[in-house]
């Protein structure tokens, strides 16, 4: 079995290679994505390889690519559109929701937009404004999409490629301070052998609380539970993956041990995955909860400027500080 | 049907930049200023042929029988229009967009489609469908409210309805570009796309991003615009200050104004647009400059915007009038053929009234099936809730 040491960002331009390599009908669409290989140089080389033909750059226009893709699936393409950053997706906004959500539908079934949309998301990288946003909750928001997003190398490389596979229109996340973080990547399990895409995953047992996190907050929630187990506190982090449908079967089975949960996102608290995820924690865990689900998210403002982002961001302080309230309660 | 070929043809490429429309020879004070291509005048009289501006020589040549079946298509899509009208009135469908006016650039561009081109319409071209051999019940089932299209595009090669302004034309786009990519352009027998918009849609971000995606990717497409004067309430002022054909210059392809309300004129310069397409020349814009003689929906009260005098004035310019005129000039048909003609256009219409009220409404389940092609178990788990509440009540039978 071929395992390497790539960053997320590499990972994920070998799962793309992979994608393009093993189905002439996937092609990849986006602002910058040929000679120059992305602005994260996530598409780095593919252009090179497989012709312009198959990695296009596409004119400045998001609606436009999107739109475009959905005609390039009806035409029986599987088109990768590559959204240059988070807060740059809401002129597609209108294509996203009403067409390619809904076609499947709308057709009963007669039509599929195997189609993936791939955002760069998240803040912490210093940027200006428009280029930190996590707009998750609007897409898991909408039927019809899935919205799934990747916590490490690993699952950068397999993840791309299920949803590439997939015939579910995907919204995927990718968390783009993580990109240069390094992981050991199993190149070569097959698709069918490799965790499911929609499934969320216990990535540090423990007993004491359940730590609820995905994308960029995987890695901090990770952190605080190293430096809760130094204080004897022993902390089970999921990684979630899939946050449209979510995947609550492990969360329920947790928190029905552990009593306690505290979900983290980048994005706005209110309305945001940490409250349907509390409210369905709450159905479910009703009796073995011993304090209500806690959420430790970015504020209810705009994304701010980047000299204070890191008291906007929830780091492992205010994970812990939210532990520290759970067993208080 | 349809063996009308523009004199020109595809293989001599367009001039550059931006036609100007087509001067008609025959003097006519409702040709809008800048002119339009029109083969058969309001009262009938047909030229042989009309060369634009930019040179390109415009003409059919239809066999006796394929004028009479012009007429029949557009006899045929007015009466099912009147009957659907009819039906909302009834309370049988939610709602209907009515062509009515604009039968003669449906049926002429529809018909100009050849069997391997692929049709991108709004929610009014009843007309196109009708004349790209689709049963006309089709559409019905999105206005009557039992479901929002239910039809495989690939299958009838024509899209389903999009109700957002101006959205398809993007997906037309998309598609042209995979054609391309197929290496299905650059021969007679290419495949090429017609996106049907309107004048409102003309100042929608995405009709003007599928112009540009178009020039940039020399996409086989043809922008059909019915510039049919009004968007619901707004007149065309609202969206333009230059003639709507006028735009293709801007973005890098030829623009074309048709008398919309010609049958003739209308398949002739949508042939020519969609062979230039298919040879691999790239985008057209043909506006179909036309009026909407009824509301824009059943809901629409259109005397709140618009003077009867207007609409008096359009009528004189009726498509199917001034087409009946022609076949009677050329004596091409007769009383007992147009006798024949209305008789059996009612008999479909009533057939296609029976049909609508017989589709049955879908049943409360249903609305969790397709939502997504590997489904989901959050809405396995909402339908079997569903389910269970529906059962709660007593001799429920969902």
């Amino acid at each position: 079995m071929a395992t390497e040491t790539l960053t997320m960002g590499k990972a994920l331009n070998r799962g793309l290679r992979r994608a393009l390599e093993d189905d002439s009908k996937v092609v990849i669409m986006g602002e910058d994505v040929g000679k120059l290989g992305g602005v994260f140089r996530i598409t780095d080389g593919l252009q090179k390889d497989f012709g312009e033909d198959r990695v296009i750059d596409t004119p400045l226009a998001e609606s436009g690519i999107i739109g475009t893709a959905v005609g390039l699936a009806i035409r029986g393409y599987r088109p990768i559109c590559e959204i240059q950053f988070d807060g740059f997706v809401y002129p597609a906004y209108d294509q996203i929701v009403s067409q390619v959500a809904k076609m499947h539908y709308r057709s009963q079934g007669r039509l599929r937009i195997p189609m993936v949309i791939r955002i760069p998301f998240g803040g912490g990288i210093g940027a200006v404004e428009h280029h930190s946003e996590s707009p998750e909750a609007y897409f898991a928001h909408t039927a019809g999409l899935k919205v799934v997003s990747c916590g490490s190398p690993q699952d950068a490389y397999t993840m791309i490629r299920q949803a590439i596979a997939s015939d579910d229109p995907i919204v995927f996340f990718e968390p783009k301070r993580r990109y240069h973080e390094k992981g050991v990547v199993e190149l070569d399990t097959p698709l069918s052998a490799a965790e499911p895409l929609h499934a969320s995953r216990v990535v540090r047992p423990g007993t004491d609380a359940t730590i609820l996190a995905y994308g960029p907050m995987v890695r901090t929630a990770l952190d605080a539970a190293q430096a809760a187990a130094e204080d004897g506190r022993n902390l089970e982090v999921i990684d979630l993956r899939t946050l449209s449908p979510l995947d609550l079967g492990p969360v329920f089975e947790s928190v029905r041990r552990t009593g306690r949960a505290v979900v983290v996102h980048e994005a706005p608290g209110n309305l945001g995955l940490g409250a349907e995820i509390a409210a369905r924690v709450t159905e479910e865990c009703f009796y073995s909860l011993e304090s209500p689900v806690l959420r430790v998210t970015g504020y209810d403002t705009p994304y701010p400027a980047a000299r204070v982002e890191e008291e906007y961001l929830p780091d492992l302080d205010r994970v812990l500080d939210a532990v520290d309230r759970a067993f208080g309660w | 049907m349809a063996k009308g070929e523009s004199k020109v043809g595809a293989a001599r490429p367009p001039a550059p930049g931006p036609s100007d429309g087509a001067e008609s020879r025959i003097p006519n004070a409702d040709v809008p200023a800048g002119g339009f291509v029109q083969l058969l005048t309001p009262d009938g009289d047909h030229v042989d042929s009309v060369t634009a501006a930019d040179g390109t020589t415009y003409s059919v040549d239809f066999t006796d029988e394929e004028y009479r079946g012009l007429y029949r298509d557009m006899v045929t899509v007015r009466r099912l229009d009147a009957e659907a009208t009819a039906l909302q009135r009834q309370g049988e469908l939610g709602i209907w967009a009515s062509l009515l006016g604009q039968e003669a650039a449906q049926v002429g561009s529809g018909r100009a489609l050849r069997t391997q081109d692929m049709a991108f319409p709004t929610y009014r071209e009843h007309g196109v469908l009708y004349c790209r051999g689709i049963d006309p019940i089709m559409p019905f089932g999105l206005f009557r409210g039992v479901d929002q299209g239910a039809w495989d595009p690939n299958e009838f090669k024509v899209n389903m309805y999009t109700i957002v302004i101006g959205a398809q034309t993007l997906h037309a786009t998309g598609y042209a570009m995979g054609i391309n990519m197929d290496g299905k352009t650059g021969t007679d027998d290419g495949e090429a796309v017609i996106a049907y918009f309107g004048d409102g849609a003309s100042s929608q971000g995405d009709v003007n991003e599928a112009f540009i995606w178009s020039a940039v990717f020399n996409a086989p497409m043809v922008f059909f615009c019915q510039n049919n004067q009004y968007a619901i309430s707004e007149p065309l002022e609202r969206q333009t200050r230059i003639p709507l054909y006028q735009r293709a210059a801007g973005f890098g392809f030829p623009g074309v104004r048709v008398d919309g309300n010609d049958v003739l004129a209308s398949y002739a310069v949508t042939r020519h647009a969609l062979d230039r397409a298919r040879n691999g020349e790239g985008p057209t814009l043909v506006e179909a400059y036309t009026y909407r003689m009824g509301a824009h929906t059943t809901t629409d009260d259109p005397t709140r915007y618009r003077i009867a005098s207007e609409v008096e004035s359009w009528k004189a310019k009726d498509p199917i009038a001034r087409f009946r005129a022609f076949l009677g000039k050329q004596t091409l048909a007769d009383e007992a053929f147009f006798a024949e003609v209305d008789a059996q256009a009612n008999e479909v219409a009533l057939n296609l009234r029976e049909r609508v009220l017989e589709m049955p409404d879908p049943k409360p389940l249903s609305l969790f099936d397709n939502v997504y092609p590997n489904g989901s178990p959050h809405l396995d788990a909402q339908r079997d809730q569903m389910a269970q509440y529906l059962d709660s009540f007593e001799g429920s039978a969902h």
